[in-house]
């Protein structure tokens, strides 16, 4: 199994999930989320005067799936919320070693 | 079920009950629907058979004070309810970290001010004013102390009415408390803005016992008390002396001035400048919270200065509302075309102080011009707000979070001046005992223009030396700013115990 975690515009966060229902994508965990990547943050304007703006509000969206699952979703992920503009957002993949759902017991893939 | 269906059958009797005997008409034959047969000679409580012109002239004359006490009053609190939108406008403007205790200052600074007031305060403004004609009343008050100066007297406070005590246990000094106490409290509260996130709760008491017993009453009583300024025109021949109608100078510089020398000696807060001298804005953490102070101050303000007609039977209270919104909706206008057209932004903050800023500079003049005036002034104190905010920031490099100084300093002093030139004659008439009524520059009046800029200049060197001093002062005894520690984590739980949204998150970053 994996953990893809998408960083991602927050607007985008409704398509993404609709794209990832399709293809059969069981959870998903949600958290807001502040970052940077390499424009590293802007300036915006209060009274007259600029601030930097050290991290823009995005989404993180982490769902764990089994591995012959993660390229198609990653795809799905990228179509989903690709604006072409700059803060579009990274996927990360990680292994992930087991699973439980807690009502039941079960372990691994069918805890998904 | 049916106990409901029972109780709903009784109600529905009832109310057509009701309903045929209001329409009935006969049952009550004295109501008075339309109000003109209400208020009889009867109600004066005499038969009009023995009723004499001089008693008859007795109850006119009663009724008119009544008027004027109602409305002085009535006034009066709504300019109280003016503390709610000095807190909302602060606090909005600054951060979330420190919102409970910008809440709590802008909260108790009501009742050390008042009280403070009532003990020797409002006895130093007002106790040598000789009475107040639109009340009938507080003849009491009778003691200036006074000073010879190049043969002139220079009447420098008053002596009477502390603690409302004694002969002041008077329904005229009692009205008049309500009114200046909470102008007073008005300008003690303008610096808690300008001081906020890293001053002290402490020090900020002391400071709020300071400015309502001492330097507000004194400046008070030299332009509304019967003391010098005021009588600038009869001792000097300028003008009508410094005629200041509600307060442009007495509330908004006074307080302006104050936040002016404890944001100097306060030193600005953590991040707010970079090595190099260049300022960073931080950002309020709720301008919703912020535009609708603003409209409560904006809605108080027809306390303040129509109210300062002191007199419900002076009609002249028309013009004065008309040009107070006038001059708000000018500042608010040109304040927010001038950021949009120079930032690319109609940014709310600013928009927001400049409406502040045509509120107080049309403070002092609004019962002396017309309308278009008006208008000019409210216009040119929504550009000079934004000016003085750049100024205090990048020239002056003292940080005033809520623009406080700009806003009632500057524009306080813009009021008065704006007095002097635009004042047109309709108005006034024996005002501080000079025959004839006001005008300014434009009207043919050069010395009332010099008058006010005395007035101004006192102001500003008198408040501004003296808060000095003190901030300097209590600097070494309790101390003035909280620690570094306790200013990036906020000021709420190390000065009050209370966090403003301990449910949230706030953003605490030692860059900020
Ligand atoms: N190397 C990283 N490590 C952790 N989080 C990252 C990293 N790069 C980006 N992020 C997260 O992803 C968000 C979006 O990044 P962003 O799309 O701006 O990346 P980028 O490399 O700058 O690409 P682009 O040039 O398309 O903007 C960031 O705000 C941050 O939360
Ligand atoms: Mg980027």
């Amino acid at each position: 199994m994996k953990k893809i975690e998408a960083i991602i515009k927050p607007f985008k966060l409704d398509e993404l999930k609709e794209a990832l229902d399709k293809i059969g994508v069981k959870g998903m965990t949600v958290t807001d989320v502040k970052g940077f990547g390499r424009q590293k943050g802007h300036t915006e304007m209060y009274r007259g005067t600029e601030y930097k703006i050290e991290f823009r509000s995005k989404i993180k969206v982490e769902i764990i799936i089994q591995d012959e699952k993660v390229q198609e979703a990653m795809d799905v992920i990228a179509d989903a919320v690709k604006t072409g503009n700059i803060g579009d957002g990274k996927i990360f993949v990680t292994p992930v070693e087991d699973v439980m759902r807690i009502r039941t017991k079960e372990r691994g893939e069918d805890a998904l | 079920m049916k106990r409901q269906k029972l109780i709903a059958y009784f109600f529905l009797a009832f109310f057509f009950l009701c309903i045929s005997i209001c329409t009935s008409g006969k049952v009550l034959a004295a109501s008075d629907p339309v109000g003109t047969a209400t208020g009889k000679a009867a109600d004066l409580g005499v038969d009009a058979g023995t009723l004499t012109i001089g008693k008859l002239a007795d109850f006119v004359g009663h009724n008119t004070i009544s008027i004027n006490f109602m409305w002085l009053l009535l006034t009066g609190f709504l300019v109280m309810f003016m503390q709610a939108g000095f807190a909302l406008v602060e606090t909005g403007f600054c951060r979330a970290k420190s919102a409970a205790e910008t809440m709590m200052m802008n909260f108790i600074v009501y009742a050390i001010g008042m009280t403070g007031y009532w003990i020797c305060g409002y006895a130093l403004q007002m106790g040598g004013v000789g009475g107040f004609a639109s009340l009938g009343g507080g003849a009491a008050l009778s003691k200036e102390i006074t000073i010879t100066l190049f043969g002139k007297p220079f009447g420098l406070f008053g002596g009477t009415g502390f603690f409302l005590a004694g002969a002041s246990y008077d329904v005229a000094i009692f009205a008049m408390f309500l009114f200046q106490m909470v102008f007073m409290d008005t300008a003690a509260t303008i610096p808690t803005g300008a001081m906020a996130e890293r001053w002290k709760f402490s020090n900020f008491c002391i400071f709020g016992l300071f400015m309502s017993m001492l330097i507000y009453p004194l400046y008070g009583n030299w332009v509304w008390g019967g003391g010098w300024l005021a009588k600038l025109g009869e001792n000097f021949g300028l003008g009508h002396g410094m005629v200041d109608f509600a307060g442009s100078s007495v509330v908004h510089c006074v307080g302006g001035t104050a936040a002016l020398a404890g944001a100097i000696v306060l030193g600005p807060r953590v991040g707010k400048y970079n090595k190099d001298g260049t300022p960073n804005a931080i950002p309020g953490h709720d301008i919703p919270m912020a535009i609708l102070g603003t409209f409560i101050l904006a809605f108080g303000w027809f306390g303040f200065n129509p109210g300062s007609t002191l007199a419900g039977v002076d009609l002249r209270l028309a013009v004065v509302a008309v040009n107070t919104m006038l001059a708000s909706a000018a500042g608010a206008l040109s304040a927010m075309l001038y950021m949009w057209y120079t930032t690319g932004k109609p940014d709310p903050s600013m928009s927001a102080n400049g409406m502040l800023a045509g509120l107080v500079a049309i403070t002092a003049p609004c019962a002396f011009v017309n309308s278009i005036s008006a208008f000019i002034i409210g216009a040119i104190a929504g550009v000079l707000v934004i000016w003085s905010v750049y100024f205090v920031e990048r020239v002056l490099k003292v940080d005033d979070p809520v623009g406080a100084v700009s806003v009632h300093g500057v524009n306080g002093i813009w009021g008065c001046l704006a007095l002097g030139i635009f004042a047109d004659g309709k108005y006034g008439a024996g005002w501080n005992g000079v025959e004839g009524t006001v005008r300014g520059l434009l009207y043919g009046d050069a010395s009332q223009f010099i008058a006010q800029l005395i007035g101004c200049l006192v102001c500003f060197t008198f408040v501004f030396v003296s808060f000095y001093a003190f901030f300097k002062i209590s600097d070494l005894l309790v101390g003035i700013r909280v620690s570094k520690e306790t200013e990036i984590e906020g000021l709420d739980i190390p000065e009050v115990g209370a966090l403003a949204y301990p449910d949230f998150q706030t953003i605490v970053s030692s860059e900020l």
